[in-house]
């Protein structure tokens, strides 16, 4: 298994340290979870904020998935196309430089001989055949064509190649042949692949951010239009953090609800997609494989952890804001 | 336990009061007098810690009002129970369930179930103890929010025009309520320009009346 893309690590990394310290909370935790059935009673139900509240985090959820499954999906990408052309190399033997055999010959002793390679084969007649098909037809007379002779290199995974050192000597030995290591197709499309990976995970901090802005607003809605009963506790001797906790955790309570649903449904979405053996090409492999799928179980959590900070802080500072 | 010193306050440049002394000692019974507009809200305000003295210096219960912050405030809250001249619910529970209020955020829910029911009776509401406060008339609010203001047993009572809506047959109704409190150690402050209530008062209790005019806080007495 491929390991994980940094900043995937690293999101992992602080997840996974949740569960710690959900276990050193678990009391607290739980408490919040139960409530006070009295202190929600306390602030009515806030009408049209609950319903924005939960399509908010499930659209939002649903959109995570897809981001998540992006991010995933081109880090396959990135890794499947800098692993292919990395541990690979192309020698090229001029078409009508002397003899071709014995220069295939020599090729391939010096490249048996040339510490980092595992293997190097002459491409046959039929595989020169099939590469020139797309642009010569079927049939096509290769032996009669002056076709240069390809030697595929496979690369061992040890880093010990040094194509500059190879091409020293392939100059001194059999001069017109040339060495392609794929540096130039590489590094375009790794970097390209990275590319679409970082959108992923800045579509995916986009969604939190939307998902903390929106759910603030609800609270803060939530909070002006429950302005009498807030009134009403403080006077009696509420503390700040007793009326709080009421919309926190309902806004936490809807915001996980959802994600949850959200989530089920970008999943139902991702597993609906064709598949890359039925349709082929880059977006059909938008999905999850093996661990991925557990991946997204994190998107309910992480949205009601979102709205716990942003509704408790816009709670708290609306309170703050009151006698 | 509450005590002004030398308190001023004004609203958007208009003085309202200055040098303002006072205290609210275990036991007393004060009525709080004077003009419309002359502070007399503005003055429980500071009482409970609504508002802040910008002048002088309030202290509940040795604590300077201007130092607590939010949560000493709510603590001392508890100790006072106050009556508004607009009676503030929350419309959406029944009547019974705001009167344990100020022991439901405190914690104290269990003392108050066996009270609830000798309290309804004593403000005469023991048959709307399930009506949510907008179905109650104006005197019966008055007294929910009286038997609010006491459930928790406060130190301090503060009664902001408590009679405003009430006929004279509730007032005095209601002011034997208060009377009866005070008898039992509680600090009994009433704000109000009901003279006739002041005069019903003082054949029952030694009460000190306070007139706030022109600014300064001056004891009444045989005028009234």
């Amino acid at each position: 298994m491929r390991p994980l893309p940094a900043p995937l690590a690293a999101a992992l990394a602080a997840l996974a340290g949740v569960p710690a310290l959900l276990a050193r909370q678990a009391p607290r935790v739980l408490g919040f979870l139960r409530g006070d059935p009295l202190a929600d009673r306390a602030v009515p139900p806030s009408g049209f904020t609950a319903s924005l509240t939960l399509f908010t985090a499930g659209a939002m959820g649903f959109l995570a998935v897809f981001a998540l499954a992006l991010s995933l999906a081109t880090d396959r990408l990135a890794a499947r196309w800098g692993e292919e052309l990395a541990q690979t190399a192309t020698l090229r033997l001029p078409a009508l430089d002397g003899d071709q055999a014995t220069q295939t010959g020599t090729a391939l002793r010096i490249l048996q001989q040339t510490p980092g390679v595992a293997e190097a084969r002459a491409l046959t007649p039929d595989e020169n055949r099939a590469l020139l098909e797309p642009w010569l037809g079927p049939d096509i007379p290769v032996e009669s064509l002056p076709v240069p002779q390809l030697v595929a290199v496979t690369l061992t995974d040890d880093g010990t190649f040094d194509a500059a050192g190879l091409t020293a000597r392939l100059e001194a030995e059999l001069p017109g042949a040339v060495l392609d290591d794929h540096t130039r197709w590489r590094e375009p499309l790794v970097q390209a692949a990275g590319r679409l990976r970082t959108m992923g995970m800045v579509a995916m901090l986009l969604i939190a951010g939307s998902t903390a802005t929106m759910i603030t607003l609800a609270a803060q809605a939530a909070l002006a239009a429950n302005a009498q009963v807030i009134r009403v506790l403080r006077l009696i001797g509420a503390r700040d953090i007793y009326i709080a906790r009421a919309f926190v955790r309902r806004f936490t309570l809807r915001a996980a609800w959802g994600a949850a649903a959200g989530t089920l449904a970008g999943l139902l979405a991702v597993m609906l997609l064709p598949t890359s053996e039925t349709a082929g090409g880059f977006l059909t492999g938008l999905g999850f494989q093996g661990w991925g799928w557990l991946l997204p179980l994190l998107i309910p959590p992480f949205a009601a952890l979102t709205a716990y900070v942003s509704t408790r802080s816009a709670a708290l500072r609306t309170l703050r804001a009151q006698p | 336990m509450i005590e002004f010193q030398g308190v001023g306050y004004g609203y958007g440049g208009r003085r309202l009061f200055s040098g303002l002394s006072m205290s609210l000692a275990p036991g007393s019974f004060h009525f709080l007098t004077g003009p419309s507009g002359a502070g007399k809200t503005t003055l429980l305000k500071l009482c409970y810690a609504e508002l802040r003295a910008p002048e002088g210096r309030v202290t509940l219960w040795g604590q300077d009002a201007r130092a607590m912050d939010r949560d000493a405030v709510a603590m001392a809250r508890r100790r006072i129970g106050v009556v508004h001249q607009e009676t503030q619910f929350l419309d959406h529970l029944p009547v019974a369930e705001n009167i344990l209020l100020p022991l439901t955020v405190a914690g104290r829910l269990a003392e108050g179930h066996g009270n609830l029911r000798e309290l309804l009776a004593w403000v005469g509401l023991a048959s709307q103890a399930g009506q949510l406060p907008p179905e109650l008339s104006g005197g019966e609010r008055q007294r929910a929010a009286l038997a609010r203001a006491v459930i928790t047993s406060p130190e301090v009572i503060l009664a902001d025009e408590p009679t405003g809506n009430l006929d004279w047959e509730m007032s005095q109704r209601l002011l034997t309520l208060l009377v009866e409190l005070n008898r039992m150690g509680k600090a009994v402050l009433i704000a109000t320009h009901d003279l006739n209530l002041i005069r019903a008062a003082k054949q029952q209790v030694g009460a000190r009346i306070l007139r706030l005019r022109d600014g300064r806080l001056q004891a009444a007495g045989a005028d009234l």
